[in-house]
């Protein structure tokens, strides 16, 4: 069969651009500036962005066995765009998507209120390796868990945005988001100059305003931040420099950092300074060979005892990661009622839950319509796409399943949106997402816009990076 | 009871190593049969050590040297009041559910060879008398005697060996119980051993599990008897990685001279009250 004419038939995608053959609104100006381009002219752009990335030097080391080079990830000229109406909803609904997701994860560190009215299995949570028992009792700066927010959102119809999946602990992106604007700017100045497009680069500003509101109780002075990366090996290497860079703050690694009587000093030429916030890009299980991995030689000794003792904050919080959990996703609606009491802005996917019997039957038997995801994987891998995999692929799962089937969950195959992407044969339209920044400090900020995401294969539908997807400047027009 | 304890661990390095750093899991905490009279740890080279509670409940002091040094010297002491409880724990600070005590953990992970081992107490019936045969059939398939196992050995890899010492019954006792559904942990501490039959080395280790209508309940494997008065009980974890008495890092490749001394003493003039 098909694969174009299988995902045709069985999904009627909303496009971005056009909506029953009209061009929206929004994208009238961008229309009309494709249709003035010569198509030599397109082509000619999409390489001088390339370039101009090339000479940046945003880099992306992709994870595959054995390693792979360092890439460029594809960036797409076309913008997408929302007006402002679109993306009022969305920052609505993502405020309060993010103020549940913080209350879940300090009710699930003190009294646990939400197991105990039952609205949760308390052996999710407890037998869950994102739950962090270290934790218990601790109360982070202002009560907040996740500062640093990514929410993967998927748009399925003109009114019909989706929660895809929640990124509480280091997501990453931003810096693409803050490039891709520049690169815009550069290399298309009058088109931007013909739209009133909200400004994403403040980001960096908003970002070290709230890591300095969440300063420790402790903290004797105007708050002294730097950012804690893993080092040049991390794919995200170049995203950790980017930020400290524009934030003005130090980049440090494990090595820099010691820690004298709970508190935590980076060593410099002019002898220790302290750190009072911790804008840590490194995962819970290296930060402390005390407390987590004894063998890890990424973090600090005695972080973590700094931390519990109220003299450092780690942005994000240790175990801030039992709110993304792909097994705890389909509470948080319920998450959202129960702490706000309040209806949920943005719709969940329908996800099964592979763990219960009755799920995991349907699963298998429904496995070509479906998308399979590890409950703890992210990036796109160990991922299976029903309609797209082969009978031997999904065979081979179905044994995965078998095994454990814990570990997975199971979606419906979604018609994500499209946007017209440049491609080999001109412009065609691709499946997009968007993972909007939100920032959880003394206030919650969101720079408009966000990262979106492309799949440039015809058809695809993962539009991971590492899986070959690409990006495009978000536009969120002013009122 | 009325016991003093003194442990006194020392580091002399062939070379001065350039910083070190522990987390000391060292200080008893007062519970029903168990009231801490007073208590101090102290390292060489500071006049007072931070600390913090854990997740779990304990007190945690940090030790940190910055600086080259050849030595390193730790010491807990205190004086301790128990009573008898039959082994049951009640009073103490219970930061985390019975529920959550079923959790695995790479040390107490259950093979085929451990799942069977548990499956076949089953038979005893109500949680308290499997747990009773539990206790026996660790202590009948790990014999005590060291130098077979070490501080990373897995409870499979204990019960496969067929010996080990207190912290191996421990954890071949806490994975077992699991395995049955009764909530199980680790307890790290020290035994008077005084009155001879109670084996123990420089500190002890033992297990705790939660039964219905009477909550936790310690067993000690390794001398076949619940806790008791004799057993003063410091930490609380998953298992002896989340309850160590001590977690160390440190900066150079010095060889080391490791001498620990544990003296539990029982100090019968300082009982007071009914027996006087």
């Amino acid at each position: 069969m098909e694969q174009g004419e299988t995902t045709g038939r069985r999904f009627a995608q909303f496009d971005e651009m056009h909506e029953s053959g009209v061009c929206r609104a929004q994208y009238a100006m961008i229309r009309r500036w494709l249709d003035d381009l010569p198509p030599q002219q397109l082509a000619l752009k999409q390489h001088e962005a390339e370039l101009l990335f090339r000479r940046i030097g945003i880099t992306f080391a992709v994870y595959t066995e054995g390693g792979g080079p360092e890439r460029l990830i594809p960036f797409d000229i076309i913008p997408r765009v929302l007006d402002a109406a679109e993306w009022d909803f969305l920052a609505r609904g993502l405020r309060q998507r993010v103020r549940a997701l913080n209350a879940f994860a300090s009710d699930v560190y003190h009294r646990r209120e939400i197991l105990a009215s039952g609205r949760i299995p308390a052996a999710l949570i407890l037998h869950n390796d994102g739950f962090r028992p270290e934790m218990q009792d601790f109360d982070p700066a202002l009560g907040v868990y996740t500062h640093i927010a990514g929410i993967d959102i998927v748009r399925l119809g003109p009114r019909d945005f989706c929660v895809l999946e929640d990124n509480c602990r280091t997501p990453s992106g931003v810096s693409y988001m803050l490039e891709n604007r520049e690169a815009m700017m550069r290399l298309f100045p009058g088109l931007l100059a013909r739209h009133r497009v909200a400004p994403v680069s403040h980001y960096p500003e908003e970002l070290l305003d709230t890591l300095k509101s969440v300063a420790p109780v402790n903290c004797p002075a105007e708050p002294k931040v730097a950012l804690l990366t893993p080092g040049a090996f991390n794919s995200a290497y170049y995203e950790h420099s980017f930020l400290a860079d524009e934030m003005g703050v130090e980049l440090v690694e494990g090595a820099d950092l010691f820690v004298d009587d709970n508190t935590v000093y980076m060593r410099t030429t002019e002898g220790p300074k302290r750190i009072d916030v911790l804008y840590r890009r490194l995962d819970d299980d290296f930060l402390d060979p005390l407390t987590f991995n004894a063998d890890s030689a990424l973090g600090a000794a005695g972080l973590f005892a700094a931390y519990r003792a109220g003299n450092v904050t780690l942005a994000n919080a240790v175990g801030a990661g039992i709110a993304d959990d792909k097994s705890i996703y389909p509470y948080v609606p319920e998450m959202i009622r129960f702490y706000l009491g309040e209806e949920p802005l943005l719709a969940n996917v329908p996800t099964y839950d592979c763990g219960r019997a009755e799920d995991l039957a349907y699963v298998l038997a429904h496995l070509e319509d479906l998308v399979i995801k590890e409950a703890r994987g992210s990036g796109g891998y160990g991922m299976l796409i029903g309609p797209c995999a082969s009978r031997a692929e999904r065979e081979e799962f179905a044994r995965k399943l078998g095994a454990a089937p814990t570990s997975y969950i199971a979606q419906p195959t979604l018609a994500l949106s499209t946007c017209p992407t440049c491609v080999e044969s001109g412009i065609a339209p691709r499946h997009v997402d968007l993972r909007p920044f939100v920032l959880v400090g003394k206030e919650i900020r969101i720079v408009p816009g966000g990262l979106t995401r492309v799949a440039l294969r015809a058809g695809s539908l993962v539009v991971n990076s590492s899986q070959g997807g690409g990006t495009k400047d978000t536009w969120v027009l002013e009122p | 009871m009325y016991l003093r304890i003194h442990h006194e661990t020392s580091y002399h390095y062939d070379a001065p190593v350039k910083a070190a750093s522990q987390i000391l899991r060292l200080s008893p905490r007062s519970h029903d049969g168990q009231n801490v009279i007073g208590w101090q740890v102290r390292a060489t080279g500071r006049r007072e050590l931070p600390s913090f509670i854990d997740g779990f409940g304990n007190l945690v002091h940090c030790h940190a040297v910055n600086h080259p040094h050849d030595f390193l010297i730790i010491l807990a002491a205190g004086a301790v009041r128990t009573a008898e409880t039959h082994g049951i724990v009640r009073g103490a600070a219970e930061p985390l559910p019975p529920l959550f005590f079923l959790r695995p953990t790479s040390l107490t992970r259950p093979d085929a060879a451990l799942i069977a081992f548990a499956a076949d107490l089953a038979r005893h019936g109500a949680p308290l008398a499997v747990l009773h045969a539990l206790m026996q059939a660790v202590h009948q398939r790990l014999p005590y005697r060291t130098g077979v196992t070490g501080a990373a050995t897995t409870a499979a890899e204990a019960l496969a060996l067929g010996a080990g010492v207190c912290q191996d019954h421990a954890h071949v006792f806490i994975t077992a119980s699991r395995a049955l559904g009764i909530p199980a942990r680790y307890i790290g501490g020290y035994l008077w051993t005084g009155s001879e039959t109670m084996t123990s080395e420089a500190s002890h280790a033992w297990a705790e599990a939660f039964v219905p209508d009477l909550g936790w309940v310690g067993f000690d494997p390794s001398n076949q008897t619940c806790v008791t008065e004799a057993h003063i009980r410091v930490s609380v974890g998953l298992d002896y990685l989340s309850a160590a008495p001590s977690r160390g890092v440190r900066q150079g490749v010095a060889g080391e001279t490791l001498a620990v001394e544990v003296r539990v003493t029982d100090d019968a003039t300082r009982l007071d009250g009914a027996t006087q």
